[in-house]
């Protein structure tokens, strides 16, 4: 069943939704920032947290509580040498993804509030959030936002006059998808090219500046005021994967082919066809669903006829099996149990008629263009199985070159400093398993893409 | 001639450097301003960086190179980007694409012979729940038609 919710998105449609003034009206504003730095202890914060059950909302799913626990526990004001950064991801460029963009635009006091909660949990006095440049209305925004909370005495040297200093900054990148990448975001934070970092040290260690530092996605950000706010606990049950530790409210995406695209916020758990039909209107011209990527073009594509494999009565996905993967509700864990991941669940759907083979030479082309160049694997690799992608579309590959790619693509996989490579290979195979028939067909009858299409109807 | 940095934009970079602990951390923010003013990163402006946050030459040559924004050649009045990838191209943006190229006249990655006019292609700007899309500036402009492409256009080339 999909359950609508509002915890972030009441005001949306409001005038001037992104003033205080309306956060404070409508979302009770700066309750909860104000009750955690007079009432809770910097352990309590992140014990409270942890109940949350909030799984990361930038694609890989980890706990942010426990993300918070593994801060040390010294800061500068006990003794330690070096200072804590919180340092917030809104990075949002993955390919089907455009959920974070409108907390930005229309919610920015509900960042900057869980920036301050946040902050104070891990024993940070400096925030900066890492913007993609593009997006110029969403750092406008926040920086009027940073301002008006400034003048409010709610950011500064003594927020709600506890002893206490938080600053935020906005930091804007310049135009590459792999700063998302938390090393890399660390590296650009620098001043550096956004190249991934070896792992370990891990951020809480060694992070931005050499000091200990927490990144976590702008939306596990701006959802803690409402965790915070009713309970943390109570807001994990929101969800239909509570048991599953996968808690709480998010934002959920629907583009590609359907009716009514958009971002909507919903308990954790809905189905790809409960998202499809119900917030996206139905597929566009009325066709069936050829496929749909579930969370950002890293995690491999999907189709109807795939069915939930959990003859285990243990596996906690029992429940579903036999059923359609469409039917299977949208968790970190569920996703993961069917071969492919959650990732940012903003869904792409695909409707038949649609050359699949055209969509993976433009995701590939996407991740050759993004590769930062570091590991070979990585670099070649992701050239490689454009170029290939692109041959077949002209109708000059050969079958070698078709199961080469394979090859190319495990080729990548676990070779490589940062999951980039993980993220181009995984979705490359799953084009190339699930519409194997397709491929063949270009190579079989020599034919190039002149009648292939991606729209689903006319552009006009 | 050198590089240097309007006034105005001098005070800007002084609020900056108070955010970071290190000098270095400015790069980016201060290759922003240089573009603001001159319109793109050219090696005036890696050598004025340099020297004003003491970094190496080659450091910053090495950033202006790796990030997709910063043009390291002059560029047109105003920038277009035309989103190309998956989601916006199944709901049309290679035709977006196509159709700028015939009004403007040029191919993607070109600028008008006025100057007025630069036209590129973007990987994913997170728009697509708005398909297709082009950012133009510093403005997005979302749910694309034909008709609003040639409103877009004919601003531009006023």
């Amino acid at each position: 069943m999909l359950k609508r919710t509002d915890y972030l998105t009441r005001a949306y449609g409001k005038p001037e939704s992104w003033r205080l003034s309306t956060y404070e009206r409508e979302l009770n504003g700066y309750e909860v920032a104000r009750r955690v730095l007079s009432t809770m202890s910097r352990e309590e914060v992140v014990e409270e947290a942890k109940k949350a059950n909030v799984r990361g909302r930038g694609g890989a799913g980890f706990p942010m509580g426990v993300k918070w626990s593994f801060m040390p526990k010294a800061t500068p004001a006990a003794g330690a040498a070096k200072p804590h950064y919180l340092v917030v991801n809104a990075d949002e460029s993955e390919p089907g993804t455009h959920k974070d963009r409108t907390l930005m635009e229309r919610n920015p006091h509900a960042c900057i509030e869980g920036c301050i909660v946040a902050s104070y949990g891990i024993g940070a006095h400096v925030a900066y959030i890492y913007v993609r440049d593009e997006l110029h209305l969403c750092k406008a925004r926040l920086e009027g936002a940073i301002e008006e909370a400034h003048a409010k005495g709610y950011l500064g040297k003594t927020p709600f006059g506890k002893d206490y200093p938080v600053e935020i900054y906005v930091h804007s990148g310049a135009g590459a998808y792999i700063c998302g990448e938390e090393t890399a975001m660390l590296n650009s934070l620098e001043g550096r090219r956004g190249e991934p970092r070896n792992k370990p040290p891990f951020p809480a260690n060694a992070g931005v500046f050499g000091c200990p530092t927490t990144v976590n996605n702008l939306e596990s950000i701006a959802v803690v005021p409402t965790a915070f706010g009713m309970g943390c606990e109570n807001f994990s049950k929101l969800s239909a994967l509570h048991d599953l530790k996968d808690g709480g409210v998010r934002l959920y995406g629907v583009n590609g082919h359907v009716n009514t695209p958009g971002v909507v916020e919903l308990a954790v758990g809905p189905t790809l066809r409960e998202l499809i039909d119900d917030i996206g209107g139905g597929v566009l011209g009325n066709r069936k669903i050829l496929a749909a990527i579930p969370g950002g073009s890293s995690t491999p594509v999907l189709r109807p006829e795939e069915t939930v494999l959990a003859p285990d009565p243990k596996s906690p996905l029992h429940a579903w099996h036999g059923k359609s993967v469409f039917d299977l509700p949208l968790g970190v864990d569920t996703m993961r149990g069917v071969g492919s991941m959650l990732g940012t669940c903003c869904v792409t759907v695909i409707a038949e008629g649609t050359d699949p083979v055209w969509c993976m030479q433009n995701l590939m082309q996407f991740y050759r263009h993004e590769s930062c160049g570091q590991c070979t694997p990585c670099r070649e690799g992701s050239g490689w199985l454009e170029r290939v992608c692109e041959k077949i579309l002209d109708g000059k590959a050969s079958m070698d070159e078709l199961n080469g790619l394979y090859e190319t693509a495990n080729g990548i996989m676990g070779n490589t400093i940062c999951a980039f490579g993980e993220g181009t290979a995984m979705p490359a195979l799953a084009f190339l398993q699930k519409f194997r028939p397709e491929f063949e067909a270009y190579i079989r009858n020599g034919h190039s893409r002149d009648n292939a299409r991606l729209t689903a109807i006319p552009w006009s | 001639m050198p590089f240097v940095l309007s006034a105005e934009r001098e005070r800007k970079l002084q609020e900056i450097l108070g955010r970071y602990p290190t000098k270095m951390a400015a790069v980016l923010p201060l290759l922003h301003l240089c573009q603001e003013q001159a319109g793109c990163t050219g090696d005036d402006v890696v050598e004025f960086v340099s020297r004003r946050l003491d970094v190496s030459a080659a450091h910053v040559k090495g950033v202006v190179t790796f990030y997709s924004l910063f043009n390291q050649h002059p560029v047109g009045k105003h920038q277009v980007w035309v989103c190309r990838t998956l989601p916006c191209a199944l709901r049309g943006a290679y035709e977006v694409i196509e159709y700028c190229e015939k009004r403007l006249g040029v191919r993607c990655g070109e600028t008008t012979a006025d100057g007025k006019v630069t036209l590129r292609s973007a990987e994913c700007l997170a728009s697509c729940g708005t398909a297709p899309m082009m950012q133009v500036d510093k403005t997005y402009h979302e749910n694309l038609t034909r008709e609003r492409v040639d409103d877009i256009l004919a601003t531009l080339l006023r």
